[in-house]
């Protein structure tokens, strides 16, 4: 009998009059992985939070929390102990859990002098093979580097040698591959497995993405508005949900991909030719410039009119480089970027507002892309800067107000703010911004990523259907080949500045034929819900 | 939630900087004596019910003067710190377009850096004369690239956000997008820092006065009755403590407003 290692009861969060989490137990034994999954917002990081009374001291915490048997203090003086040393945390942001001026060799050996009595070259020795364990070896995982020398993937892996470089029982990992693209999550998810598997260590793993569980989780628990609806062994839950909740989730999650492409024979809207961008980086000496980084390599690719072509490849392939050269924000060393058969880089004056028209952009951040003081109705009707006489203020007013209903929201939004929009209603106004000049083409710049699952599923529908309506072709640009399987026609797939491969959807995701392409399709495939 | 908690270092700051405002704006029309009539009859008195702060060794009424000299002090800092204002659009500038201009803003910001402000001020005078312009002139030179250095920043890091790259695809150019998404945003970055160098060009305008650089007699300033009281400290030592207490209040009731207005701008939405 394997004996039980975290016992929660009746755990409840309250923050003022909100109550947070309601009344939730848990168990987890040791070398077993738990899965707490939820929309955002359902109550799984506070949590987290709770489990490591790490919450801002306005919080209420009620219930208890057992750890082997005993019931873990409330004095803080106490908690300093047992965190780090029985209980390691690893958060979802890798660009922030590290301390960028320290080098990871002594943020990970930081955890240990801490809690223990040791010379600075025994915890050194201690740090690497704690880097070791998480695949960080030889030159990759050296201990005097930077955190900003490293990807995202190696920070997290990093801030997950900090969390077990104590050997705790358990670990928890709130959200740990979210920010992560897929090449970097399966490398993630496995260091994670192992050390479940090498240890018999307990794993709390939270997160939004069904299909992570569903790969890595022996049981889950269905979290939704603080409490716990449905837990259970993983198959048996995302296989045969009893609660409509779970259900709707399970759906929401597993996309089914695209239809073949249509033989197109439509005319191409946008034509990029050849485009090259290099940025320069710093000289090695006065009289030495190095060699430039070339972001984007002789690339070319094609979109014709109502088709939705997916972008994808791993973060820091030059996919945000690319578009933002096709958006004429950035100019390019050579190439040419084609609008409606004109030449779009190269257009001036009244032929360059013309053609912007025809191409338009939903961004990544559904925070970051409002002017925080601009009303809806204000952000909405930007581009009819690009209208050679701007409509008058009831035109104005009539055309933001037809622009907010077609993408699900009411005319009466108009007046309000930015901020008083939820996430998934605020990439909905993007695309209402987008849509208001009735452009050819649309370039979408990661932006679902910072959506969870239901909320993804809704947008995705609504894309397809102004897509239909509206024959209005998109850009896609994503490292999630799950969104870009269940839109795109066809897919291009970059990897170092180059396109590596194309194809239809169906070609590219049933035979990849570029070693690249393989696994980034086999790093996805295996995360599939059904 | 709860309520957002209180932010006493704002309600300090703007009640001690509204009193020294206040007088400032009250001294021209009225003090409780001219502070500029001489009385050797009645001089070096201490402070009484008739003279609330005492007189000085001419027979001036010492709190008329500390009123009159606000006045002085305000006016100075105030237009110093709006001659730095030139230093907004430079930094909106050099924000919105990176290489030949922005290096050039940069630059130009370093070079007035490296001058002492006491030796640019000697400068001036030889050339103007002493007096409250040159002092404005002086400490106002000098806040320019202060502002030009926190507005290219704080410009920098709004220019990355996405709000800025969709005002683009909108077409706009980049002055424009700087004038109307970035300036508004960068206000309250602004109104800080404003605050904090006109609590800096009241040091400045003060010191400037003691060595007899700024306003000149018989207009009263704070630093020059500094420098008077020091030769009668033995004679009369609360004649130095009214004139620099009023400097030391005034800077702090500055500085809490500063300091109170970062952190109201800085709480999140």
């Amino acid at each position: 009998m394997t004996a039980q290692l975290l016992q929660i009861e009746g755990l409840g969060v309250a923050i003022g009059a909100t109550r947070i989490v309601k009344n939730l137990s848990l168990e987890v034994r040791a070398g077993e992985i738990l899965g707490l999954a939820g929309a955002s917002g359902s109550g799984k990081s506070m949590t987290a939070l709770a489990i490591m009374q790490l919450l801002p001291q306005a919080a209420v915490i009620t219930g208890t929390v057992r750890l082997r048997g005993a019931t873990l203090s409330r004095s803080e003086d106490e908690m300093l102990e047992v965190r780090g040393r029985d209980l390691g945390m690893v958060f979802q942001e890798p660009m922030t859990a590290l301390n960028p001026l320290m080098r990871i060799g002594d943020q990970v050996a930081e955890t240990l002098r801490l809690h223990r009595a040791m010379s600075a070259s025994e915890a050194r020795h201690a740090a690497r093979e704690a880097l070791d364990l998480v695949g960080l070896t030889g030159e990759q995982g050296a201990l005097d580097r930077f955190p900003y020398e490293l990807s995202g993937g190696q920070r997290q892996r990093v801030a997950i040698a900090m969390a077990v470089v104590m050997a705790p029982p358990l670990l928890i990992a709130d959200e740990p591959t979210t920010a992560l693209d897929v090449i970097a999550q399966a490398q993630v998810l496995s260091v994670l497995r192992e050390l479940v598997r090498t240890r018999n260590m307990g794993l709390v793993l939270i997160t939004h993405d069904l299909a992570v569980l569903k790969q890595l989780a022996d049981r889950v628990a269905i979290m939704h508005l603080g409490e716990i609806v449905e837990q259970g062994l993983t198959a048996e839950v995302l296989l045969r949900p009893r609660q409509p909740y779970t259900a709707a989730l399970v759906a929401a999650a597993s996309i089914s991909p695209k239809g073949a492409a249509r033989p197109s024979n439509a005319a191409a809207v946008l034509q990029v030719c050849g485009i090259t961008r290099e940025y320069p980086r710093k000289r090695r000496s006065l009289w030495h410039a190095a060699a430039p980084l070339r972001a984007v390599d002789d690339v070319s690719l094609c979109i014709h009119a109502g088709e939705t072509v997916g972008l994808v490849g791993e973060s820091g392939a030059g996919k945000s480089s690319l578009l933002r050269v096709i958006l004429a924000l950035e100019r390019a060393q050579s190439g040419q970027v084609r609008l409606l058969g004109e030449d779009f880089s190269a257009a001036k004056g009244a032929d360059r507002y013309r053609l912007r028209r025809a191409i338009q952009a939903v961004f990544q951040d559904p925070y970051g892309s409002f002017d925080p003081r601009w009303t809806v109705e204000r952000l909405i009707g930007e581009p009819f800067f690009l209208l050679g006489t701007p409509p008058s203020p009831l035109e104005r007013r009539r055309r933001v107000a037809a622009a907010l209903e077609q993408v699900g929201l009411s005319a009466a939004d108009a007046r309000r703010l930015p901020r008083e929009f939820s996430g998934g209603e605020r990439q909905r106004i993007a695309i209402a911004r987008a849509l208001i000049t009735e452009p050819a083409v649309i370039a979408f710049d990661e932006a679902l990523s910072a959506l969870d699952v239901l909320l993804r599923e809704q947008v995705l529908k609504l894309l397809a259907e102004l897509a239909q309506r509206l024959n209005v072709a998109y850009l896609f640009v994503s490292h999630d080949l799950h969104v870009v399987r269940a839109l795109a026609e066809r897919v291009y797939v970059m990897q170092n500045g180059r396109i590596v491969e194309e194809g239809s959807t169906e070609t590219l995701f049933g035979s990849p034929r570029h070693a690249y392409t393989q696994a980034l399709v086999a790093a996805t495939l295996k995360l599939q819900v059904k | 939630m709860s309520a957002a908690p209180r932010n006493s270092s704002l309600i300090a700051g703007a009640l001690l900087t509204g009193l020294f405002v206040a007088v400032a704006l009250i001294a021209p029309y009225w003090t409780p004596f001219d502070p500029r009539a001489l009385s050797i009859a009645g001089k070096l008195l201490p402070p009484s019910a008739h003279h609330w702060f005492g007189t000085d060794q001419l027979g001036r009424d010492v709190l008329s003067m500390i009123m009159a000299g606000a006045r002085t002090s305000v006016g100075v800092a105030a237009l110093s710190v709006l001659i730095g204002l030139l230093g907004v659009p430079l930094g909106l500038l050099a924000a919105a377009h990176s290489g030949g201009i922005d290096e050039l803003v940069t630059r130009g910001n370093d070079l007035v850096f490296a001058f002492p402000a006491l030796l640019l001020a000697i400068l001036l005078t030889s050339v103007l004369g002493p007096g409250a312009i040159t002092a404005i002139i002086a400490i106002g030179i000098f806040n320019i690239p202060v502002f030009a250095r926190v507005t290219r920043a704080g410009a920098l890091q709004l220019w990355t956000r996405d709000y800025a790259s969709a005002a683009r695809v909108a077409g706009k150019g980049r002055w424009r997008i700087s004038r109307e998404h970035i300036l508004p945003n960068l206000a309250g970055l602004l109104i800080v820092q404003g605050t904090i160098q006109f609590s800096l060009g009241v040091i400045a305008e003060a010191g400037l006065s003691y060595v007899g650089l700024s306003a000149q007699p018989p207009t009263p300033s704070w630093g020059r009755m500094l420098n008077e009281a020091q030769t009668l400290t033995a004679l009369a030592p609360s004649l130095a403590l009214f004139p620099g207490f009023a400097i030391l209040l005034f800077v702090m009731g500055l500085n809490l407003l500063g300091e109170g207005l970062r952190r109201r701008t800085e709480r999140p939405e």
